[in-house]
């Protein structure tokens, strides 16, 4: 069993939650994920690994309540117990494993869109620490949805982070994609690699942007996954007209040659309302509620 | 009332009705009773020198158990076959015995061969329902080996270790010990808390350690365990990695699972339970690609789901390289056939949802390297068959998480572990590797051999 040490709500259905797991916490590294799963009927859920502390030997997940199993998750409390965590899985950020002068050498731009702003945060946390320039640019709905700004702040420096809303109810109004292209074109800012995580929609327009701007992205896959470990196949995806798995391969692929309207129309269906609807149309109801994560 | 055996048949073994077992997840084929285990028993002609003996991957003492069954000695029998079987349960459910020791049973040249494995499994069921557990040492090596991965091999290799005083620890990836055993065989065919759950508690009884959500290659390197925790050696186990596709187009679209997702959410994750979260399919119209054991699983586990279902294989039936058994079962169930056959293109609506595939008649020619004569297409013939499902069941590559993070350890084109056939040894000094992580996909059995020959060579490694 896997202890939560802490849990707390971040905004409307975001949760944070800080939990007892040794083997993930002494060997995770920025862009790994883990695999969480409840209880004993509940289902496997990958999730992003937010921050990790190897003394304590905990990490940290936040995710979103959208299905079933996602609420059975936010429903434990501090003193509860997961019935497994486990990780880290997928591959740690390519710069981990890169020399670090090499890495220094560089200007790296983070953005997070929504829930993607927490798996930002430990790459963000990581560079500074190594002595790598980073900006971070946070896109969100509404001041409400905002998280982790405080924290991104912490680590890289107020004048380092940009937050942008989409109804304009902080900071800045507007896409991610617009602050990209004022860091660029008006304040000069050079970048040499982009790290860029969130909705699927959101990272292929920055992909789209930054490559017209002529800066490499990174992107995080965040597919539907069954065992996690390279088994099922069910986080295929096209990379490069390849076929790939995120569990493995990825979750971190280069954005230039992932194909987003196919990985799109694989999660779309499973993610909205409409297309949760349509699938118990056809497949009746076998998702017990909406999982979300199927 | 005694049985009247007639020599040339084996005696018949009860089943589950085709009809009523398409709708249920329970046992299909119910085992030998007391009564028919001994009539049967009565066939085996206790050769001198026994074929069938030869024929069996872990090498049991075939016509030894068989004469302790004749004899009614129950314990006897069981006693002969856990010596060399640490999953005997499971290997009397499924084996390829046609292929292996049924294969080569002298009965089988003029009738049916000894039904070796219905007797394996009536012994080691007697054993279970009986509390007898398997005999363990008390000597003490003052060792340690690690084992990757809870499979059929994993358990195997750590069982033989344990017998020989090791201390051993399996380090399994997911959260349930078991492997292909609790992840890839459905209910149906191998029942996972009365037969695979009991005999792992044996492996567990001879002193073995089974550590659960525990990634090696990940949370921990096969170095970290060798020069940080203090393994003595190390068995990779591994198994099966990720599956293949036909890289066809529209093989992206909703409603395209591979084998490996399908069965893991139908039997790990329990999905065809209501008490259990996690989703799965239930098609209509299932179309199943492939002709093995796997594939006869999905098959089967779809029509149980409540789908009509369609084996689409691109050789003839006497290829087909499911077990003889499962074949016989799934077209009994009423699971049709399109031999000869292969998909070409898988069909999608607007939405993206599967609602179709295209597929195209083959013939065979001349043999290709395998042995088996080559599908060629037939210009022209290509159909459609309307279907809202497509399980792909065309085979998987080596799980890549050990090698990928092991140095040294040479691997194939294949990307499996080089090992040796009679030892597991690999390029690294104390590295060891077996089953489908070494072989690719193959058997059960053949997976449990490897973790014998392994155990055997471990053995030999930590006594120089």
């Amino acid at each position: 069993m896997f202890k939560i040490l802490e849990a707390r709500e971040l905004a409307e259905k975001t949760y944070l939650m800080v939990v007892e797991a040794p083997n993930v916490a002494h060997a995770c590294e920025p862009g790994q994920f883990l695999i969480v799963r409840a209880d004993e009927e509940s289902e496997r859920i990958a999730l992003t690994i937010c921050d990790y502390d190897r003394d304590k030997e905990t990490v940290t997940i936040v995710f979103q309540t959208i299905g079933e199993s996602s609420y059975k998750i936010a429903e434990k409390k501090a003193g509860d117990s997961f019935a497994d965590v486990v990780g880290p899985l997928g591959n740690a950020a390519e710069y981990v494993n890169e020399p670090i002068e090499e890495v220094r050498k560089r200007h790296y731009l983070l953005v997070g869109g929504g829930l993607g702003t927490a798996p930002v945060y430990p790459q963000a946390k990581w560079l500074k620490e190594h002595g790598v320039d980073v900006d971070v640019i946070i896109g969100t709905k509404s001041h409400d949805t905002l998280i982790m700004e405080k924290e991104m702040i912490d680590a890289v420096g107020e004048e380092h982070v940009f937050v942008t809303t989409d109804d304009g109810s902080y900071a800045r109004h507007g896409m991610v994609t617009a602050v990209i292209e004022e860091l660029v074109k008006d304040m000069g800012r050079h970048y040499d690699m982009c790290v860029s995580i969130g909705p699927m929609i959101m990272m292929k327009f920055c992909v789209k942007l930054t490559k017209e701007l002529g800066i490499p992205t990174t992107v995080s896959m965040n597919p539907i996954m069954v065992d996690g470990t390279g088994m099922c196949g069910a986080c295929r995806l096209i990379v490069g007209d390849e076929v790939k798995f995120a569990c493995v391969d990825g979750p971190e692929f280069d954005g230039y040659k992932v194909d987003f309207d196919s990985a799109m129309k694989r999660m779309k269906l499973y993610k909205t309302e409409e297309g949760r609807r349509l699938l118990e149309y056809q497949e009746g109801k076998t998702h017990k509620g909406g999982c979300g994560n199927c | 009332m005694a049985i009247e055996v007639d020599m040339m048949k084996k005696v018949p073994v009860a089943e589950q009705d085709p009809k009523e077992r398409a709708k249920n997840f329970d046992e299909v084929c119910l085992g030998y009773n007391e009564e028919e285990a001994r009539a049967e028993s009565t066939r085996c002609l206790q050769c001198k020198n026994p074929k069938c003996v030869e024929g069996c991957p872990v090498s049991i003492d075939i016509p030894g158990f068989i004469g302790k069954i004749k004899d009614g000695d129950d314990a006897g029998a069981f006693e002969i076959l856990s010596a060399a079987s640490t999953l005997p349960a499971v290997c009397g459910r499924v084996c390829p015995q046609e292929k292996q020791c049924e294969g080569n049973c002298i009965r089988g040249i003029k009738g049916e061969p000894v039904s070796i494995g219905k007797l394996e499994r009536y012994t080691a069921d007697w054993a279970r329902e009986h509390g007898i557990t398997p005999v363990k040492e008390n000597q003490k090596k003052g060792k340690k080996v690690a084992v990757v991965g809870a499979g059929p091999s994993g358990l195997t290799c750590a069982g033989d270790l344990a017998k020989m005083g090791y201390d051993v620890t399996i380090f399994e990836a997911l959260h349930k010990a078991g492997g292909v055993l609790v992840y890839g065989i459905p209910e149906f065919r191998l029942p996972k808390d009365k037969v695979v759950a009991k005999e792992i508690e044996n492996v567990i009884s001879l002193g073995v350690e089974i550590k659960t959500d525990y990634i090696i290659g990940k949370s921990e390197t096969i170095d970290e365990l060798m020069d940080e925790q203090g393994f003595d050696a190390v068995y990779i186990a591994s198994g099966a990695g990720l599956p293949m596709f036909m890289h066809i187009p529209g093989e992206q679209a909703l409603g395209v699972y591979s084998a490996n997702e399908y069965l893991t959410r139908a039997n790990l994750m329990k999905a065809y339970r209501d008490d259990y979260d996690t989703p799965i399919n239930k098609g209509e119209k299932t179309v199943v690609v492939g002709g093995g054991n796997v594939a006869m699983d999905a098959a089967r586990t779809a029509l149980r789901l409540g789908s009509k279902v369609t084996v689409v294989y691109r050789r003839s039936e006497q290829e087909l390289p499911a077990r003889a058994e499962e074949v016989h079962h799934a077209k009994e169930e009423g699971i049709e056939f399109a031999l000869l056959t292969n998909p070409v293109e898988i069909l999608e609506d607007e939405e993206g949802f599967v609602k179709g595939i295209k597929v195209i008649k083959m013939e065979l020619g001349e043999p290709d390297a395998s042995g088996r004569r080559r599908p060629i297409e037939i210009p022209g013939s290509e159909y459609e068959i309307e279907c809202d499902a497509v399980i792909m069941s065309l085979g998987t590559t080596p799980n890549p998480l050990i090698p990928g993070t092991t140095k040294g350890l040479d691997t194939s084109k294949k990307k499996c572990i080089i090992a040796d056939e009679e030892t597991g040894a690999t390029s690294r000094p104390g590295v060891f590797a077996g089953g489908d992580c070494a072989t690719g996909a193959a058997t059960v059995i053949l997976a449990m051999g490897a973790g014998r020959k392994a155990a055997k060579g471990i053995d030999e490694y930590l006594s120089r």
